[in-house]
C-alpha cells in the first residue's frame, strides 16, 4: 500500500481532499501528496471508507489539480524518529531537521499522539523547584511533573519571565540546574525564537536543549503537530534516559487557533466562540503528558504560555487551559505598566500542587502558612486601595493607611525583582516576613502564634 | 460475524445484521469494544471506547450480545476502574504504564478467594428472589459484602454452598427457574450500567450528611440520598472539596469518579486513602472507598460511560443496605462527551452545542440517587454530588443552569473568595439547600435544640454585613454607625473563625458537628454581647479592638472534635472578656441614679 500511489481523488476543498476507491486504508494514517509541480504535501486520513477516504492536507489544497494528484498512503501514523542525538538540535513541526544538519536516523520511531497514561501508573508530584522567583516560590510554587501555564497578554514580558525560570529552575539543595530543555514554539515571531534561542545560549544549556519551531509564516496545520512532537521528545528523554525534562510551549492561542481553522474546515459544531467542542479534550491530551511514573527516575514538567486574546481570563482557551493545568502563573498589565518585572497579579494565580510541595519537609514550616497570609493581607490591602481611590488617602485610618503602605512595597520588592536575581526560597520567605511585619501581629490569623513569635519584626 | 464500514474519530459504521442499540461490539483486529448507538437496516453505528486510528474499513466487527454492564461482587473496594471498568492497576501490572488498547481483564480478579458465610435463613428448598441477601464476605474490616441474588431472578433455592472460600466464578448454590431451567449462583453478578437497579420503594432521606465542612453541614446541609452540585470556575475548589466529602464524610461507602479530569488527582487520591483514618471507624479509609478514573486524556466515549458505571457500583452497595456517597467530577465533561457524540451524529444542537436531551439525560442520571428499601427490605442510600465546570464560571450556561433544577443542595463556589484564599470558595449568598427542615431535627435531637435559630441568626448577619459593605465601598466605614461597624466586624469574625475551614489544617479538615455548634454557639455569643454594649452606647472602636476578636479566629486550629472540653472552657469565659466594658457602660448614669436615689 505504501508504495502505490492513487490518482483518484474526486475533490478538493478547503484543506480536504476525497479520495475515491483506496480500500482498506487505515484512520489516522499519514498521507503523501504529489501535485503537478511535484511538490510534496502531507496530509492526515480523518475519515476511511472503501467508497472514500477524507483527507486532511496540512499545506491546504490551492492550486491542486485533481487529474495531477498522486496520493500515498503511507499506512501509519505520524512518527518521530528518536535517539541521544537529538539534544541540542533544531526540528520543525513535523519533525525534520530546521538546522541544515543530517535528520535522525533511528528505528525508534514514535507516534506522536502518544497513549494515555495510566493513572494508576503515575506517581504524584512533590518535589520542589526553585524558580528563584519570589511571586511563583512563595505563593505559586512549581514542582517537578506539574503543568504550570503562564498566562499572558500581548506586549507582556511572558518569554522574558519563561526563559528565567528556565535559567534558574533547580531542585532545592542542588547546585545547578539538573534539567534539560524541550522548546515547542507554535505560531511564534522569528523574533520571539530568537530571543530562547539567544537567552539558551547564553546560559550556555543549547547542548542540552531540543527546539521544535513553527514560525508565524509557516503551515497552519503544522501548528497541531508542533506540540506532539516535541512532548514526544520530552517522554523519551524523561521516561528512556532519565532526565528531568522541562517543556516550553508557546504560544497555545495559536494553536487552538489553529485547531479552530481545521475544525471549521472540518464542518465539526463549535461551542464557544467558533471553537470546536472537542477543545478541552484536545488540549488535555498535550497537558496530561507532563508527569511523573512509579519506578521511573525522569520527569515532565510544562510551562505552557499562551495569551489572553483582550486580556480575558474567561477566553475559552484560557479557561479550558486552567481546567486542565494544575494551576496559573497570570501577568497583569497594571504591574508591568508600573514598571514591576515579572508583573505576576498573585490573586489569579495559583499552584494547585503547592500544598504537597512546601513547608516543614519540603521548604520550610512557615511556608504554607506565610503564602496564605500574604494572600490574605495583599486581597484586604486591595480593596483598601479601592476604598482610598474613592474617598481620599487622607480620609483613611491610620491602620488603613499601613495597609496601603504593605500592598506598596510588597509589589515592588516582593513581587518586582530583577531579571537575574535568584533568590532562594529562605530569602523570599524572609522578605515576605519583613513585608508582614509592617502589619499588626494581631491582624495576621494566617500564621499561627508560635510563627509570629518566630519571624513577626514586632513581637520579638 | 460483521464487518467495519466506515471510520469516523470515536464512530464506527459496521455491517453487523441483528444488533440492538446499546449492544457491545468488539471491532477490527485489535480488538477494540464499544456500544451500538444507532441502527439502519443491516449496518449499525457504534462509538467505541478507545481510540480509533488504524482501524480499515473491511475489519471483523462482532455483536457481544450484551449490553455494557459491570461485575458486582467482592474485589470492588480499594480498586480503580477506567470509564468502562477495566481495573487499572491489574491493567498497569499487565501493559505498562500506558494504556495499550484492546486489553481485556476481567474487572474483578478471577484468583482471588473469598470466605464467604451463608446466611442461615437461605434454606434449600426456600423461594428466592432478586436483591434476597444469600451470604456475606468481609471484604476489608470495615465492609461486610453482602452477596446478593442478581435483580430479576425468581426460583426455588435447590442449594446454597457452606461456609468456606470461593472465587467470583465458581459456584455458591443453584436455583431453579420458574421455566424449569437451573441458574448457578456465583459471589457476583452482572448489571447493565444504564438500568437503574430495582428497588422496593423510595424513603424519605432523614438523616444528614456529616462531610465535617461547617459551610455544607452547618448552612447547606445535604441528606444521605440527597443530591447536590458543587457549580465553579477553574480553581475555585471543586475537587478539593469532593476530596475532602471522600475523606470525612459519614456514608459507608465512597464512590470517587473522575470524570475527564486530571490524572494526578486521581493519583493524589490513591495515595493519601490508604494513610488517612475513617473518622468514624477508625479504619484507613481506602477501606471504604473505590474510583473510577476517566481522565482528560482518555477516550471520550468511555467517560460518557464513566458516570454510569459509578452510579450502578453504589446502588449495588445501596441494595446492600448501605449508605453511599458517589462524587461526581466533573459533570461538565460528561455533558461535553456527549455533545461531541452527536455532533457526530449530525444532530441538532440546541444550546451551545449542546443536544435537545441534555436536560434530560442528567435528570435522569440524579435520578439514580435517593434512600430506598430495598429489594430485601433493608434501607440504603445514594447521595450524589456532581461538580460543574462551567465555562467562563458562567452559571447561567446549559449544565449548571439544568443541573440547578434537579438538585437539592446547591454549594456555589465564588472565584473572589478562591482569589483571596477563602477557603472552601463557597459562596453564603448564592448556595441554597433544600434540606434545612430535616437536616434541622436531627440537629435538634442530637447536637443542640437552638441549631436551626443560630443558624438564621449567623446567615442573617452575613447578608447584612454584605449590604454594609457596599456602603462602606462607596464612602468608608466611618460612615457606619457604631451598631452596623460591629455587625461588620462580626461577619469577618464569623467568615474567619467559622466558615474558613483550610482542607490542609490538621487539626481543622474535619470538625464533628458538635465542633461545628460550639463555634457558631461562641462566635454568636461575642456578637451577642457586642450588640449589647453597643446598644449601651460603647463605641466599635472600643470592641473591636479586644484581643478576643483575634483569639476566637484561632480556635478552629487549635482545638481538633476531640478536643472539645478546652474550646468549651474558652467559650465558657466569653463573659469574662466583655465585663471591664459591660462594668463601664452598664453603670451608664441613667440607669445607676434610679437604683441610688
Ligand atoms: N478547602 C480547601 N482548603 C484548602 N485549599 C483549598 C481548598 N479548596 C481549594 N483549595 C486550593 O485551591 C486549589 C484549587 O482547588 P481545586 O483543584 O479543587 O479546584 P477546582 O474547582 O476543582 O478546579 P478545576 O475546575 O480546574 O478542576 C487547590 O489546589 C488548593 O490549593
Ligand atoms: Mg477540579
Amino acid at each position: 500500500m505504501k508504495n502505490i500511489e492513487f490518482r483518484t481523488a474526486t475533490s478538493a476543498q478547503g484543506g480536504l481532499v476525497v479520495m475515491g476507491g483506496v480500500p482498506g486504508v487505515a484512520a489516522g494514517s499519514r498521507v503523501q501528496l504529489r501535485d503537478h509541480a511535484g511538490r510534496i504535501r502531507s496530509g492526515l486520513v480523518i475519515r476511511a471508507s472503501d467508497d472514500a477516504v477524507l483527507v486532511e492536507v496540512f499545506e491546504g489544497t490551492d492550486e491542486l489539480d485533481l487529474e495531477r494528484t498522486w496520493v500515498r498512503f503511507l499506512d501509519e501514523p505520524f512518527k518521530l524518529p528518536l535517539s541521544r542525538d537529538i539534544m541540542g538540535r533544531v526540528f520543525n513541526g513535523s519533525g525534520l531537521p530546521r538546522d541544515g544538519r543530517p535528520p535522525i536516523i533511528s528505528a525508534d520511531r514514535r507516534d506522536i499522539n502518544g497513549e494515555p497514561l495510566n493513572p494508576a501508573a503515575r506517581a504524584y508530584p512533590r518535589e520542589f523547584i526553585q524558580t528563584g522567583i519570589s511571586a511563583i516560590d512563595g505563593m505559586n510554587s512549581l514542582t517537578r511533573g506539574q503543568k504550570l501555564p503562564i498566562f499572558s497578554g500581548g506586549g507582556l514580558p511572558h518569554n522574558r519571565v519563561a526563559a528565567q525560570i528556565v535559567r534558574q529552575a533547580k531542585l532545592l539543595g542542588e547546585e545547578a540546574a539538573e534539567f534539560v530543555v524541550v522548546f515547542a514554539a507554535f505560531g511564534a515571531s522569528h523574533a520571539d525564537a530568537r530571543f530562547f534561542q539567544e537567552s539558551f545560549e547564553e546560559s550556555g544549556v543549547l547542548n542540552k536543549v531540543v527546539m521544535f519551531l513553527n514560525l508565524a509564516d509557516e503551515p497552519v496545520i503544522e501548528r497541531l503537530l508542533t506540540p506532539r512532537a516535541a512532548l514526544t521528545a520530552a517522554e523519551y528523554l524523561a521516561f528512556d534516559l532519565d532526565h528531568h525534562v522541562l517543556v516550553v510551549m508557546t504560544d497555545m492561542t495559536a494553536y487552538a487557533e489553529a485547531l479552530r481553522e481545521v475544525a471549521v474546515l472540518r464542518g465539526d459544531v463549535p461551542a464557544r466562540k467558533g471553537y470546536p467542542g472537542y477543545l478541552y479534550s484536545d488540549l488535555a491530551e498535550l497537558y496530561e503528558r507532563a508527569g511523573r511514573i512509579k519506578n521511573r527516575r525522569g520527569s515532565i514538567t510544562m510551562i505552557p504560555v499562551l495569551s489572553m486574546p483582550s486580556d480575558d481570563i474567561t477566553h475559552p482557551i484560557p479557561d479550558l487551559t486552567g481546567y486542565i493545568t494544575e494551576g496559573q502563573i497570570v501577568l497583569g498589565r497594571e504591574l508591568a505598566n508600573q514598571g514591576v518585572y515579572p508583573p505576576v497579579t498573585v490573586l489569579p494565580s495559583l499552584s494547585r500542587l503547592m500544598k504537597d510541595g512546601v513547608g516543614k519537609n519540603f521548604t520550610r514550616e512557615d511556608h504554607p502558612h506565610v503564602a496564605s497570609q500574604l494572600f490574605a493581607s495583599y486581597a484586604k490591602a486591595l480593596e483598601v486601595r479601592g476604598l482610598a481611590a474613592i474617598i481620599g488617602a487622607e480620609e483613611l485610618s491610620d491602620a488603613d493607611r499601613r495597609t496601603l503602605q504593605f500592598a506598596d512595597a510588597f509589589e515592588r520588592r516582593f513581587i518586582g525583582q530583577g531579571e537575574d536575581e535568584d533568590r532562594s526560597v529562605h530569602e523570599t520567605l524572609n522578605l515576605a516576613w519583613d513585608l508582614l511585619s509592617m502589619l499588626p501581629p494581631e491582624s495576621l490569623i494566617r500564621v499561627s502564634e508560635d510563627e509570629l513569635a518566630k519571624y513577626h519584626k514586632g513581637t520579638a | 460475524m460483521g464487518k467495519i464500514l466506515e471510520i469516523n474519530g470515536p464512530l464506527v459504521k459496521l455491517e453487523l445484521p441483528q444488533t440492538v442499540i446499546g449492544e457491545q461490539v468488539r471491532v477490527g483486529r485489535l480488538g477494540l469494544v464499544g456500544e451500538v448507538i444507532g441502527r439502519d437496516g443491516d449496518t449499525a453505528l457504534a462509538q467505541l471506547y478507545e481510540d480509533t486510528a488504524g482501524l480499515r474499513p473491511g475489519e471483523v466487527a462482532e455483536g457481544l450480545g450484551w449490553p455494557l454492564s459491570v461485575e458486582l461482587g467482592p474485589g470492588l473496594l480499594g480498586a480503580i476502574f477506567d470509564g468502562v471498568q477495566r481495573p487499572l492497576q491489574a491493567v498497569w501490572e499487565q501493559s505498562g504504564d500506558r494504556i495499550a488498547r484492546g486489553v481485556a481483564v476481567p474487572a474483578l480478579p478471577r484468583d482471588t478467594r473469598w470466605h464467604f458465610v451463608p446466611d442461615p435463613a437461605r434454606q434449600a428448598g426456600s423461594a428466592l428472589i432478586g436483591g434476597d441477601v444469600l451470604g456475606s464476605v468481609q471484604e476489608t474490616a470495615s465492609i461486610r459484602h453482602r452477596i446478593l441474588t442478581p435483580p430479576l431472578l425468581k426460583g426455588e433455592l435447590l442449594e446454597l454452598a457452606p461456609e468456606g472460600d470461593y472465587t467470583v466464578e465458581e459456584a455458591i448454590g443453584r436455583v431453579k427457574l420458574a421455566d424449569g431451567r437451573i441458574e448457578k449462583l456465583q459471589l457476583f453478578h452482572r448489571w447493565p450500567v444504564r438500568t437503574p437497579r430495582p428497588f422496593r420503594q423510595r424513603d424519605h432521606a432523614v438523616a444528614p450528611l456529616i462531610t465535617g465542612q461547617r459551610i455544607l453541614d452547618t448552612f447547606y446541609p445535604l441528606l444521605k440520598g440527597g443530591k447536590a452540585a458543587i457549580p465553579g470556575p477553574f480553581g475555585a475548589g471543586k475537587t478539593m472539596l469532593q476530596q475532602q466529602i471522600a475523606r470525612w464524610c459519614n456514608a459507608e461507602i465512597v464512590i470517587y469518579v473522575g470524570c475527564g479530569e486530571r490524572g494526578n488527582e486521581l493519583t493524589d487520591v490513591l495515595e493519601s486513602m490508604p494513610l488517612l483514618t475513617d473518622p468514624h471507624t477508625g479504619r484507613p479509609l481506602m477501606e471504604r472507598t473505590l474510583l473510577v478514573a476517566n481522565t482528560s486524556n482518555m477516550p471520550v466515549v468511555a467517560r460518557e460511560a464513566s458516570i454510569y458505571v459509578g452510579i450502578t457500583i453504589a446502588e449495588y452497595f445501596r441494595d446492600q443496605g448501605y449508605d453511599v456517597v458517589m462524587v461526581a467530577d466533573s459533570t461538565s465533561r460528561w455533558a461535553e462527551a456527549l455533545r461531541e457524540v452527536a455532533g457526530r451524529l449530525g444532530q441538532m444542537p440546541v444550546e451551545e452545542g449542546y443536544p435537545a436531551y441534555l436536560g434530560s439525560r442528567l435528570a435522569a442520571f440524579y435520578e439514580r440517587a435517593g434512600r430506598v428499601e430495598t429489594c430485601a427490605g433493608d434501607h440504603g442510600s445514594v447521595t450524589l454530588i456532581g461538580a460543574v465546570s462551567p465555562p467562563g464560571g458562567d452559571f447561567s450556561e446549559p449544565v449548571t443552569s439544568h443541573t440547578k433544577e434537579i438538585i437539592q443542595t446547591f454549594w456555589a463556589l465564588s472565584k473572589e473568595l478562591a482569589d483571596a484564599r477563602h477557603y472552601p470558595a463557597v459562596d453564603w449568598l448564592e448556595s441554597f439547600s433544600g434540606y434545612v427542615g430535616s437536616a434541622a431535627k436531627w440537629w435538634a435531637q442530637h447536637v443542640d435544640p437552638n441549631w436551626e435559630r443560630d443558624r438564621a441568626e449567623a446567615l442573617d448577619l452575613l447578608a447584612a454585613s454584605e449590604e454594609l459593605q457596599r456602603i462602606v465601598n462607596l464612602v468608608g466605614v466611618e460612615a457606619l454607625s457604631s451598631e452596623q461597624r460591629w455587625t461588620l466586624e462580626a461577619a469577618g469574625l464569623i467568615k474567619e473563625g467559622l466558615l474558613q475551614q483550610a482542607a490542609t489544617d490538621e487539626v481543622d479538615s474535619f470538625a464533628s458537628p458538635e465542633k461545628q455548634y460550639a463555634l457558631l454557639a461562641a462566635l454568636l455569643e461575642i456578637y451577642r454581647h457586642g450588640q449589647k454594649l453597643v446598644k449601651l452606647g460603647a463605641p466599635a472602636r472600643r470592641l473591636i479592638q479586644m484581643p478576643l476578636l483575634a483569639q476566637a479566629r484561632r480556635w478552629k486550629s487549635q482545638h481538633s472534635s476531640d478536643d472539645l472540653a478546652a474550646l468549651q472552657a474558652k467559650i465558657a469565659a466569653i463573659p469574662d472578656a466583655f465585663e471591664p466594658l459591660l462594668q463601664e457602660y452598664a453603670l451608664a448614669p441613667s440607669t445607676t441614679r434610679e437604683a441610688t436615689p
